[in-house]
Order: structure tokens, then sequence, then C-alpha cells
């Protein structure tokens, strides 16, 4: 049996939580204040996964740039591939939130979408 | 001059959702005034996701949190005047501003929310030795450069202090493709959010060195290296404890201040521990009709708080427009001991007061296991049991007006940390 000490990110709250595992097996989690926190924290030390925010750069838009997000979460380890797959992306405006700028980003079947809307100049 | 009901200074989060509720309110004769080219405020910069998860149940970037209060104020028709500078605001709220159409300009408010924000703490007012290169920046500075203006700052960082922002930008300068060597912060504890030290440092193998400072800044032109020690008890570096860290930038996420220069000269009295005016329940200051909110008030934690302050100084400045001002002068004090630094607000009228009143403070340090214990006079009334707090983090206690009733003598509320 082994415990891994965690703190939540589900929300800004930061919740500590311990995790019992009995070899890949969760057995147990504490500490965490809502269901959010007790999902995180067995998928934490299972399949660790983030939602990677970027900005990619606009042509023809009152902003030189538009900032975007990945539609949901990815696994952790493909945060770097995932951000270098934006380097050189350029975006035509006009851009509307959820535009999806590039699909299925680095392989993860997840995809790159707007976070603000860009009118063009 | 022009005549408005009520004008607002500042279109960020707070300054939006004061708008919307005040119109909401019934209020029809109302100005935001916005000194940046764009509403939103310091929202446009904060690209990474977390917001409104309170507000709209779901974790939204800043541009998005933003541009949801964006458009209801479009949808209320709300005016507002971009590329605005306020210049003063006087204690009859005659409020003078300036921008290039209109020149310079006065309007007469009935009501003024100040919603200005705050500022970083720059380097001049940190005292930190050494030459001045270029290659130093506010966090929030770097944060506007790189994610609204698409330019890198540098290469190779040292990070000054552990606010948010100093912790969301050491992310973010990673992932752009910096080296963040390390995040020196003076304190014993981080100033930022745990989740952030988690996501931002921890994911990415960024050192945090806790109780330690920068002591030597190298370079004429430009960054060259900076040296960090150890810090003592008193804050003081340790001789022998210097670290050089050859480096091209330093980034500086040291404290923010309320942005209260227009309040000084509208004679708002302003609390030396928050630098924000003072205010009592319906969050207006000791200048009638001119109400406060947002990181102008207190610095906050979370957006959502802000929006949430704010929407309660919009319906409580419709009010004082209807019906003018309080009548009832009985008030009683919020006395903040044994750890608790300040509340907003710092007083209230137990017989005006909202149904449920949210008071907001922070702490003065790091508690681990203890409680947040509310006292009428000397009668305990509430005791909250939290498993950590810290100073990063806004603590609240909720009072109910009810509850109040049964106490017409009261003459303070104390609210304290205590053992558990």
């Amino acid at each position: 049996m082994s415990t891994r000490e965690l703190t939540c990110i589900g929300c800004p709250l930061g919740c500590p939580i311990t995790v019992t595992m009995e070899g890949k097996e969760v057995t147990n989690v504490t500490g965490n204040t809502c269901p959010k926190g007790d999902a995180y924290a067995r998928k934490e030390v299972t399949n660790p996964t983030r939602i990677v925010t970027s900005t990619v750069r606009v042509e023809g838009g009152v902003c030189p740039m538009v900032n975007v997000k990945t539609a949901s979460d990815i696994p952790k380890d493909q945060i770097f591939a995932c951000v270098e797959a934006l380097k050189g992306l350029v975006a035509k405006a006009p851009i509307a939130i959820g535009d999806v700028l590039l699909s299925n980003v680095a392989g993860t079947g997840v995809d790159i979408v707007a976070a603000r809307n860009i009118p063009a100049k | 001059m022009k005549n408005y009901d009520l004008v607002i200074v500042g279109g960020g989060p707070a300054g939006l959702a004061a708008a919307v509720s005040a119109r909401d309110a019934g209020i029809e004769s109302i100005l935001i005034i916005e000194r940046d080219k764009e509403l939103g405020g310091i929202l446009n910069q904060c690209i990474h996701n977390g917001f409104g998860l309170h507000t709209f149940q779901e974790e939204l970037t800043g541009p998005e949190y933003a541009s949801r209060f964006i458009a209801q104020v479009a949808e209320r028709g709300i005016a507002y005047k971009l590329n605005t500078m306020v210049m003063d605001i006087s204690s009859d709220k005659r409020v003078t501003a300036m921008n290039r159409e209109d020149g310079m300009f006065e309007i007469q408010a009935k009501a003024v929310i100040l919603a200005m924000g705050c500022r970083e703490r720059s380097r001049g007012a940190l005292n930190i030795p050494g030459f001045r290169p270029a290659g130093i920046f506010s966090a929030g500075t770097a944060q506007r450069l790189v994610n609204m203006e698409g330019y890198m700052p540098g290469r190779e960082v040292v990070i000054l202090g552990s606010g948010d922002i100093g912790l969301i930008m050491a992310r973010r300068m990673t992932l752009e493709g910096a080296k963040v060597k390390v995040v020196a912060e003076l304190m014993p504890y981080s100033g930022g959010l745990k989740r952030n030290i988690v996501q931002c440092l921890d994911d990415f193998g960024i050192p945090l060195k806790l109780s330690h400072t920068v002591v030597d800044i190298e370079g004429k032109k430009r960054v060259e290296a900076v040296t960090i020690a150890e810090v003592g008890p008193d804050r003081k570096p340790i001789p022998g404890t210097e670290e050089r860290y050859t480096c091209d930038t330093l980034l500086l996420s040291c404290g923010l201040i309320p942005e209260n220069e227009l309040s000084k000269s509208a004679g708002v009295t302003l609390n030396p521990v928050t630098s924000g005016p003072v205010v009592g329940d319906n969050l207006e200051t000791n200048v009638e009709g001119i109400f406060a909110c947002g990181n102008v008030l207190h610095v906050h934690d979370l957006v959502d708080y802000v929006s949430q302050e704010a929407a309660a100084a919009g319906r409580n400045a419709a009010q004082y427009i209807k019906n003018g001002a309080k009548t009832d002068a009985r008030t009683v004090e919020i006395l903040p001991v044994d750890g608790v630094r300040y509340t907003v607000p710092k007083f209230i009228r137990p017989q005006e007061m909202d149904d449920k009143l949210t008071v907001r403070f922070r702490v003065g340090g790091v508690y681990r296991n203890c409680s947040i214990a509310t006292y009428f006079d000397d009668e305990l009334i509430a005791r909250r049991k939290r498993p950590v707090m810290a100073p990063g983090e806004m603590e609240q206690v909720v009072l109910d007006k009810k509850k109040l009733g049964d106490y017409p003598n009261l003459n303070k509320i104390t609210i304290r940390i205590e053992e558990a």
C-alpha cells in the first residue's frame, strides 16, 4: 500500500488530498471537499491531464494575437507537443469564441478553439 | 457639463458587473469610463483558464469571462467611453475626464462607483539593489506583452515573488520556449493559489525557493545575472547563502496595490491594511454616494468574488440614487483580530443591510486546522473549521440580518482565527 499527497486543481480552493493506492488501484481518497476532487485525484495518479491555453497569431484583426485553449483536457505529457503545434499557426479575423483553429492537436483528438472574439480590422 | 445618474470608473470585471446590476435595479442613466481601448480590464491578458467556476459553473479563460459581462452590458445598451482617463473626482461627485475626441470634460453624477482595480508593486517600491538594465518587468507587463501583443520579453528568466501572476507567467514563459530558472519568494509561504503552484511550477519542474530574495542584479544594458539569497526570520539576507543565476530577464510578482489616487482626491478614507476605501455593508465610502468594489477596494483572489461584490455595489448605488442616503444611524463595527488582517465591509448597519451579508477578509499567515470564529460582543455566534488558510486566499463569514435582529444593543462584531 502506498499513499500520494496531492493538491486538487479542480478549483481555486486547492484541497489537500491523500490518495491511497494498492499497486495501480486507487483504494481510498480523502481530503477532498467535493466529488470533483475525488475524480481529479483518481485521474491524477493514473492518467494526469491538463487544459492547455496559449496564443495564436492573427491576420487582419484588431489585435495581433488571439488566445486559444484545448477544447478539453489533454494528457499532461502532450503539453509541449501541443504548444509546438501552435507555432507558425495564423488565424484569419474575424474570429469568434469557440472557432476551431486547429483540429486534433498533436494527435490528442482534441481541438484548439479560440477563446476570444477578434473582429476584422 | 453632462449629467448621469451613475458614473462607473473602470470597465474591468468590477465595473462591468456593477453596471449590469445597477441597470437591472432600474437605473437608466449609466456611464462606464475605461482608460484602455476595450472593456474587460486585466482579464483580457489573463488567458489561462479557471475563471468563472462559481459564476458560470465552468472554467473559462479571462477573455471568455470578460466577454460574457461585456455582452450583458451591450444587451442592456449601457453607455461607455473607451480610451478615456478620469483625472479627478470631487466629493460632490463631479467627474473630470479626458480623451482624444472630447478633450477635457466634466460629468455631474448622482452616484459614483470606484472600480479602478489595482496595479503591481514596482522595482522602485521594492528597493532591489543592483544595476538598472533592460529586462526587468513586472509579471503583468510581461503577461500583456506575451499574450496580447505577441512579444517575448526574454529567454532565461528569474521570477521574484510567487503571487499568482508570477506563477502563471512561469508556466507561460516556459510554454513559449523560455527557461524559467527559479521563483524566489521573500515570505516562508507563497502568495499565490495552491493550484497555481501545482499547475505552473510543479508540472514543469520549476523550483520555488521560499524565504529568498534578490540581492543583486548584474548587467549594464540588459540583465546578465541575478543573485538571490536566503532570508532570516527578520527577512534580511543571510550572508553566505547567495546563489547566482545567469539570465536575461527578471520578472517581479511582489504584490498588488489598489489604485486609489482618484478616491483620495474625492476625500475617500482609505484603510491602511488594504490600501482601499473603508466601506460599510452597502460598499459606500465615507463620501456619500461614492461606492467601491473589486480590486480597488481590496485585492481579490478570484474574479467571481469581484463580480459578486460589484453586483452588490451596483444594487446599492441604484438604491441610493432612487431613495437617497441610508437613514439608520446605528452602525456596528467589525473588528478583525488574531490572524484576521482586515474585513470588507468594516462596519454594518444591522437594520438596513442585505438579509445575508458576505464579509470577506484575508489572514496574516498560514493556519492549519484552525477555525474562523465570529463573536457578537463577547458571545460566540459561529465557528467554522478550516483545514488550511493562507494569505494568498480570501476567507469569508456570512452575517445573517435576522440573527442580528436578536441583538439590538450589539456594540461590535469580532472575527478571529482560533485553534480548532
